[in-house]
């Protein structure tokens, strides 16, 4: 008997070295400084950087951060959890001495704001959140600029006319993409729907092709999509339909089905604020970055994409970069028609930021 | 579309989403038969479509990914089976261990696969005139390998089970170990095989996920279905049928979420995303209160053998 408890404690430590393992495995700490003096960064993530999706976007960001500026030293945190564990972790990595502290997924924001306060000489840059303070400052990126593109894309490759949009949750941020993307669809043509259905999740690689099996099976040839893996793409690759991915560029999973991808590009903006902070030029903002700033971009066209679309898409593109073409321009209707952005008018931040509708062409309804 | 069509879809959505759940069932069906509980399922998924994803780009052949799969979801098992056939450890701590094990350990193996595709996955093959029945050919027959084998590997377990001596000695080992031993069978070494086979098809699960239905590897990419096979199989009472049942409507449903909002028919979302659960526990209460409503699992399972206890 007494055995017993000996293996069940032998079994509990096992388990407990495995959580701990598994949290400390996320610790990345380059090579020795060779110079004490250099500059530490660190940037905490919601996802392991393998997700292909968002944490690997800002991971991409980071490598880039560090060939362009081999002078400073960088830490990641991956799979933090949000709310108390982040403080903790963020608390942490002030306390270590980082002088700039990304933190980049939504919840991290009243962390983020919290920790700032005790550590007013230390810089924290937010992603995606709308609190600032004195020393924070936020970041997030107008993707809905690529998805108009890569809408384009979509609706000059459509024969049936419907196009599948495999959405996540119904947030204003996945409504913006929706519109962006119609609205590039419809700009080249009119005459093209875009068919939604909503998984509720971020990361269901089976799930969401599913989600994409349905809608081809319903007639779309172009699937479109806002979760973090390629299993729409895949489902396209399948039945020989086409395909518009997102995040990072996804033709690797499904060579004959991507068209482009809208992706992230956080890495020349993640060098513009670590360049201020040395040069003791960095204050407050509020970043929401236009295409202009390379931090929303598509991914190269594929093969498949016919020369006039190229053409149209590079032109669009030239335009969105120069600010002559604004996508969410005044006249926009809704689903029913109606007139809610006279011509003549863009679309408020305030408005897009709290969107709750349907342009014109968007074939589906948001759950309340 | 016509609706014939939609229905079509949906239930050939629901024999391809519900596969991998069968595999791990049947797994955890296996084990449990033989009187261990094995919470680990979804860790040994992970691992199996890790592995096998590995082995495919390694090999280039999916199917000594498949072989890999059902390697590493038997090795992992295997642990569990030391830590709770020979060693009597709990078996739920060491089932959740395992689970945290294996997420983690496949998380580490795959992190350089992330992205990368697959140089031959399972693709759907036809099974000659089988594949042109109407209804039944698009629905049933016009699936990838693994899909077929599942369908064999149903019946087959049930005949093994309920009509063969080593399945009535597997019952036994699990219903009374002790009764088992004092007739001269090998409880511990035939516990241990059980759990390495159960682990195998776990593995076989995983490998589905990875190496068929989407062919990829993404960190976590079971996202739960390991869970669900493990309570699959108490509502399925252990019974290799019922578990298929459960599978099917379990990915049927799921689809059929899918189709409905297709279809313009306004369902809230969250209600859409839980349906499988409650149609899948509401089918499978109803056909457990048809026998009797009594939930009779193996008699000793979860219970540690030690032949000295009395």
């Amino acid at each position: 008997m007494r055995n017993r408890y000996v293996i069940l404690a032998l079994a509990l430590v096992f388990a407990a070295a495995l959580v701990l393992g598994g949290c400390g495995g996320g610790d990345k700490k380059p090579a020795a400084p060779a110079a004490p003096e250099k500059m530490k960064v660190a940037f905490v993530y919601i996802g392991p950087v393998g997700d292909a999706g968002w944490t690997y976007a800002h991971e991409q960001g980071r490598k880039y951060l560090m060939e362009k500026m081999p002078d400073i030293q960088s830490t990641i945190i991956e799979s933090v959890p949000e709310g108390a564990d982040s403080e903790r972790v963020i608390t942490q990595l002030a306390e270590q001495g980082h002088k700039v502290i990304f933190t980049t997924s939504f919840g991290y924001m009243d962390p983020t704001i919290n920790v700032a306060k005790k550590y007013p000489n230390v810089v924290f840059m937010h992603c995606s959140g709308f609190k600032t303070a004195a020393n924070v400052g936020t970041y997030f990126g107008r993707i809905e600029e690529a998805r108009y593109l890569t809408g384009i894309a979509a609706g000059k490759a459509t024969k049936s006319n419907v196009i599948g949009y495999v959405a996540a949750f119904p947030i204003p941020e996945v409504v913006r993409g929706i519109n962006g993307f119609t609205l590039g669809v419809r700009s080249v043509n009119p005459n093209a729907k875009v068919k939604v259905i909503w998984t509720n999740t971020w990361y269901d690689p089976a799930k969401e092709k599913q989600a994409a099996v349905s809608l081809l099976d319903a007639g779309a040839d172009v699937i479109a999509q806002h979760q973090d893996t390629p299993g729409p793409q895949q489902a396209a690759e399948e039945k020989g339909k086409f395909s518009v991915g997102y995040n990072t560029d996804m033709s690797k999973m499904a060579p004959k089905a991507v068209l482009t991808s809208a992706v992230w590009n956080w890495g020349p903006y993640y060098v513009k604020v670590i360049d201020s902070v040395k040069k003791g030029t960095w204050k407050s903002e509020q970043y929401w970055g236009h295409m202009s700033d390379g931090i929303a971009d598509i991914a190269p066209l594929g093969p498949m994409v016919q020369e006039d679309t190229k053409k149209l898409i590079a032109d669009a593109k030239a335009k969105i970069v120069k600010g002559d073409l604004k996508i969410f321009a005044g006249p926009l209707k809704d689903q029913s028609g109606a007139v809610k952005v006279p011509a003549g008018q863009v679309m408020s931040d305030k408005d897009q930021l709290g969107w709750t509708w349907f342009v014109e062409g968007v074939d589906g309804t948001i759950p309340k | 579309m016509s609706e014939q069509s939609i229905i079509i879809s949906i239930l050939a959505a629901a024999v391809t989403a519900g596969t991998p759940i069968l595999y791990a069932a049947l797994g955890e069906l296996l084990t449990e038969r033989a009187g261990i509980l094995n919470l680990g399922v979804e860790g040994i998924m992970l691992v199996g479509a890790v592995s096998g994803f590995i082995a495919a780009v390694a090999t280039g052949s999916c199917w000594w990914g498949l072989l890999a799969a059902m390697a590493a979801g038997g090795a992992v098992a295997f642990i569990h089976g030391v830590l709770t056939i020979t060693l009597r450890a709990n078996q739920t701590v060491s089932g959740l261990a395992l689970t945290l094990f294996g997420t983690g350990l496949s998380g580490y193996l795959g992190k350089s696969y992330i992205g990368m595709p697959v140089p031959q996955a399972f693709k759907a093959t036809t099974l000659g005139p089988l594949s042109d029945i109407p209804y039944i050919g698009p629905i049933l027959f016009r699936h990838d390998v693994l899909v077929y084998a599942s369908y064999l590997l149903v019946p087959a377990m049930a005949f093994f089970i309920y009509r063969t001596r080593p399945g009535l000695i597997l019952r036994a080992i699990g219903e009374n170990p002790a009764a088992a031993d004092a007739l001269g069978f090998k409880v511990f070494s035939l516990r241990h095989l059980y759990v390495i086979a159960g682990g195998m098809l776990c593995g076989v699960g995983g490998a589905y996920l990875s190496l068929a239905y989407a062919p990829s590897w993404l960190e976590n990419m079971t996202a739960g279905r390991g869970w669900i096979a493990v309570a699959l199989v108490v509502f399925a009472l252990w019974d290799p049928w019922r578990a298929l049942i459960g599978s099917y409507l379990f990915g049927g449903v799921d689809a059929l979420g899918f189709n409905l909002q297709v279809l313009g028919v306004t369902v809230p979302t969250f209600f859409l995303s839980m349906m499988p659960y409650l149609f899948t526990i509401l089918v499978l209460t109803l056909l457990m209160a048809k026998s009797g409503g009594r939930v009779v699992p193996p008699g000793a399972l979860g219970l540690p053998y030690d032949r000295e206890d009395r």
